[in-house]
C-alpha cells in the first residue's frame, strides 16, 4: 500500500515543537479525509447509490486517526464499522473504500463483500466479520505466528466498541493475548451506545479499563474527543506493545455523532451526553487547537479541506466509471483448492 | 509391527511437522501432556515451541489459528472434544471459511474434532458435526474410517489451502489397527469401495464403515452380496462413486451417525433420487441416530445410533422393496 494520508517524515533533527506540530496537522489531515469521505458515502446512500448500509466513524475520527498513524508498515490492523480516518492513515487506498462501497469488482473484495468489510490482509489490513470481538484473536493468531517465524519488533491493533467487550470472544481473546504475552494492542471506542444500547445495559464495572487488571493487561484511559490526548494516549500503548510490555487495553471516552448507521435516526441517544463534554466534536476541537497554536492558518483548513474534497470526488469519479460485478464470470466456489471443487448441485 | 488410528493420527502431525516448518499445533493439554487422547504425545518435546497449550478458548483458538494462515502457517487445530467445537463455530464458518472467498487469501487451517459416541459419554462428548460443518460453503470435511485414510488424509488435510474439518473418530482410536503407515493413498474427494456386491449400495462414512462391513460380511452368509461405499470425504461428496455403484445394484441404503435431520445420508439420497432416480429398483432409505441428544447409558446408547443390527434391519427392508 503506498500512504493515503501523509506522514510525517522522519524529521530527526527538527526542534520538538515543530514535531508535535507537524504530528497535529498530519493526524488533523487524516481526520478531516476520513470525515469527507464518510460524508461521501452518506450522500451517495441517501441518493439510493450504495446497495447496504453505510457506517460512519462521525465523533471518532481523532482516536481511529491515531491508531493509524501509530501504527508502521508491516504491523498488523484489524479495524471495525467506524475507521475510516484510521484504515487511511495505516495506508487504504480511497479506491478501496470507493470500490467496496460502491460494489466494483476491481476493489479488494471484488463486490463479494461490501462496505466497512474491505481489507488487505497480506498487507496488515485484515478485513472484518460482522460479529464483534471476533477479530481480536484473529490478530493475536497473525502476531504468534510472526513469532513462531522469529520475527520481532512488530505490533498488531484491532478496534472494538463498548458492547464488542460484552462477547465472548473478547473475553476469549484478551485472555489469550495475556497468556501469550502478544504485543496487541485493542482499542475500545466507547460512544455510549451499541447501536440503541446504552453503557447502563451493556455492562455493570465502574469503567470498562477495569476489565484490563483482570486480564493482567495495562490498561489506559483517553479523552477521545481530544486529539492531542488520542495521539499521545495511543502513541504510548502502541510502544509499550512494541517494546515487549504485552497486550493493551485502551479505553476512549467519546460519543457517537451520528447513528448506528444511516439508516438509523439515533433519536435514542441522550441529548444531555449530546450536551455534554463527552458530545463535543473531536474534528471541532481539533481545529480550534490547530488554529489556537497558530499550527494552522484559516486559509490553510480550507485548502487541506479542497484537496480532500478532490481526491475524494476523484475516487468516486473513478469507481462509477468501473463496471458492475458479472454473476456469469464468478466461479460461484469458495474453496482454494481448485481440484477439490465439487461441478455439480449448480442446476 | 501394528498401529492404531490413533497413532496414525499422531504419526501424521509428526510428520508433517518435521516436513513443514509452518505447521504447528494448538489445543487444549495438547503440549507437555500429550492431549486428552495423546494425540500429540511427545509432540511437544519433539517439536520445541511448535505444540501449543490453549486455554479453554474454543473461539480464540480458531480465530488465531486463522490470523497465522493469513501469515503463511498451516495451523492444526485440536479441538479436546468435536462437541466442544461449536464454541468455535463462529470463527470456523463466519472467519476461517469466508477468508479465501472474500479476499483471496487462503486459509489452510486444520481443525481435528474428536468426534463419535463411545459407552458411557453422553450428550456433550459423542457429537458428530459433519453435517453441520459441510453445511458451510469454504469448507472441506473429512471423516476417515480407516488407519491408512486417518494418516493419509490427515496429512492430505494440512496440505489443503483450505479449512479443513478433520472428523476422527474415537471410537475407533483404539479398536482399530492397521499393519503399518501406507505409502499411498485414494486422494481427498474419492470415495471407496470398502466390499464390493451386486445387490445393494450400502453408504456409510467413519465408525459406520466398520458397522456396514459386518452386515454386508453376515449377508454374505445368506447369499446377498452388499456393497459398501466408504465415502472418506463428505465434502466434497464423491457422488460418482455412489451413483456407479447403485447402477451395479440399483438399492441404495445411506448410513450416519449424526443427527437425523438433513446431513449426509440426506444428501446421499437427495443426489441420487435427482440425478439416478432411473438407476434405482426401490425407495432409496437412510438410518441415522435417534432425534435425541446423545444418551449416557450404554444401554440407551447402542440403540441411539445406527449398529450392525439396526443397519441390517434396514438393508433387509430395502432388498425386500
Amino acid at each position: 500500500m503506498v500512504p493515503t494520508v501523509l506522514r510525517p517524515a522522519s524529521a530527526a533533527a527538527a526542534p520538538a515543537s515543530s514535531q508535535v506540530r507537524e504530528r497535529h496537522v498530519v493526524a488533523f489531515r487524516g481526520m478531516l479525509l476520513g470525515r469527507l469521505f464518510d460524508e461521501k458515502f452518506a450522500s451517495l446512500y441517501r441518493g439510493g447509490k450504495i446497495h447496504g448500509g453505510v457506517f460512519l466513524g462521525r465523533g471518532q475520527e481523532a482516536l481511529s486517526v491515531s491508531v493509524g498513524l501509530s501504527l508502521r508498515r508491516g504491523d498488523v490492523f484489524a479495524p471495525l464499522i467506524r475507521d475510516m480516518a484510521g484504515r487511511l492513515a495505516f495506508g487504504e487506498p480511497l479506491l478501496d473504500a470507493a470500490r467496496t462501497y460502491l460494489g466494483s469488482p476491481l476493489g479488494p473484495m471484488r463486490a463479494r463483500d461490501g462496505n466497512v468489510h474491505r481489507g488487505r490482509p497480506r498487507e496488515g489490513l485484515i478485513p472484518m466479520i460482522s460479529h464483534l470481538g471476533a477479530m481480536i484473536s484473529v490478530v493475536n493468531g497473525a502476531l504468534m505466528a510472526r513469532r513462531l517465524q522469529g520475527k520481532a519488533g512488530f505490533v498488531g491493533a484491532t478496534c472494538i466498541g463498548d458492547g464488542a467487550t460484552s462477547t465472548g470472544a473478547f473475553h476469549e481473546a484478551l485472555n489469550q493475548a495475556a497468556v501469550e504475552r502478544l504485543p496487541v494492542v485493542v482499542v475500545v471506542a466507547n460512544n455510549q451506545y451499541a447501536y440503541s444500547t446504552p453503557n447502563s445495559r451493556q455492562f455493570a464495572c465502574r469503567s470498562l479499563v477495569d476489565k484490563a487488571v483482570g486480564y493482567g493487561v495495562t490498561g489506559h484511559t483517553l479523552d477521545g474527543t481530544d486529539l492531542s490526548a488520542c495521539l499521545e494516549g495511543v502513541g504510548r500503548a502502541v510502544d509499550q506493545a512494541r517494546s515487549g510490555n504485552g497486550p493493551q487495553l485502551i479505553v476512549a471516552r467519546l460519543l457517537r455523532l451520528c447513528g448506528h448507521g444511516e439508516h438509523d435516526d439515533s433519536s435514542y441517544i441522550d441529548p444531555k451526553l449530546r450536551n455534554s463534554p463527552l458530545g463535543a466534536d473531536c474534528l471541532k476541537v481539533a481545529e480550534d487547537r490547530l488554529l489556537e497554536q497558530g499550527w494552522a492558518r484559516p486559509e490553510e483548513v480550507d485548502q487541506w479541506r479542497a484537496e480532500c474534497v478532490a481526491r475524494i470526488e476523484e475516487a468516486i469519479a473513478t469507481v462509477q466509471r468501473e463496471s458492475p460485478p458479472d454473476p456469469f464470470q464468478e466461479d460461484w466456489s469458495a474453496l482454494a483448492t481448485r481440484h477439490l471443487i465439487e461441478q455439480r448441485g449448480t442446476l | 509391527m501394528s498401529i492404531t488410528y490413533l497413532e496414525a493420527i499422531r504419526a501424521a502431525q509428526a510428520k508433517a511437522l518435521a516436513e513443514d516448518p509452518r505447521v504447528y499445533i494448538y489445543g487444549q493439554d495438547v503440549g507437555a501432556f500429550g492431549g486428552a487422547f495423546k494425540a500429540t504425545k511427545n509432540l511437544a518435546q519433539e517439536f520445541p515451541g511448535r505444540v501449543l497449550d490453549a486455554p479453554i478458548s474454543e473461539d480464540a483458538m480458531v480465530g488465531s489459528a486463522v490470523g497465522a494462515a493469513i501469515e503463511g502457517l498451516r495451523p492444526i487445530i485440536e479441538m479436546q472434544f468435536a462437541d466442544f467445537s461449536t464454541v468455535g463455530f463462529n470463527q470456523i464458518i463466519n472467519q476461517a471459511a469466508t477468508l479465501h472467498w472474500r479476499t483471496q487469501v487462503p486459509c489452510p487451517v486444520v481443525v481435528r474434532l474428536p468426534c463419535g459416541g463411545t459407552s458411557g459419554s453422553g450428550p456433550f462428548h459423542s457429537q458428530t458435526m459433519e453435517a453441520i460443518y459441510a453445511h458451510y460453503p469454504g469448507l472441506v470435511v473429512l471423516t476417515p474410517a480407516t488407519v491408512e485414510d486417518a494418516y493419509s488424509m490427515l496429512l492430505e488435510a494440512v496440505a489443503i489451502d483450505d479449512p479443513v474439518i478433520f472428523c476422527e473418530h474415537k471410537y475407533l482410536y483404539y479398536h482399530l489397527k492397521a499393519e503399518g503407515l501406507p505409502t499411498e493413498a485414494l486422494p481427498v474427494g474419492k470415495a471407496r469401495i470398502a466390499r464390493p456386491g451386486r445387490d445393494l449400495t450400502l453408504v456409510a462414512y467413519s465408525a459406520m464403515v466398520h458397522e456396514a462391513l459386518e452386515v454386508a460380511q453376515e449377508f454374505a452368509g445368506e447369499g446377498t452380496e452388499i456393497e459398501v461405499v466408504d465415502l472418506r470425504s463428505v465434502k466434497p461428496l464423491d457422488t460418482d462413486t455412489v451413483m456407479a455403484s447403485v447402477a451395479r445394484t440399483g438399492r441404495l441404503l445411506c448410513v450416519g451417525e449424526a443427527f437425523p435431520w438433513g446431513g449426509v445420508t440426506a444428501e446421499v439420497i437427495a443426489r441420487v433420487a435427482t440425478e439416478g432416480f432411473d438407476l434405482l429398483d426401490a425407495p432409496p432409505q437412510r438410518l441415522n441416530a435417534k432425534d435425541t441428544p446423545v444418551p449416557y447409558h450404554p444401554d440407551l446408547w447402542a440403540i441411539h445410533r445406527p449398529t450392525a443390527r439396526s443397519i441390517a434391519a434396514a438393508a433387509r427392508s430395502v432388498l425386500r422393496s
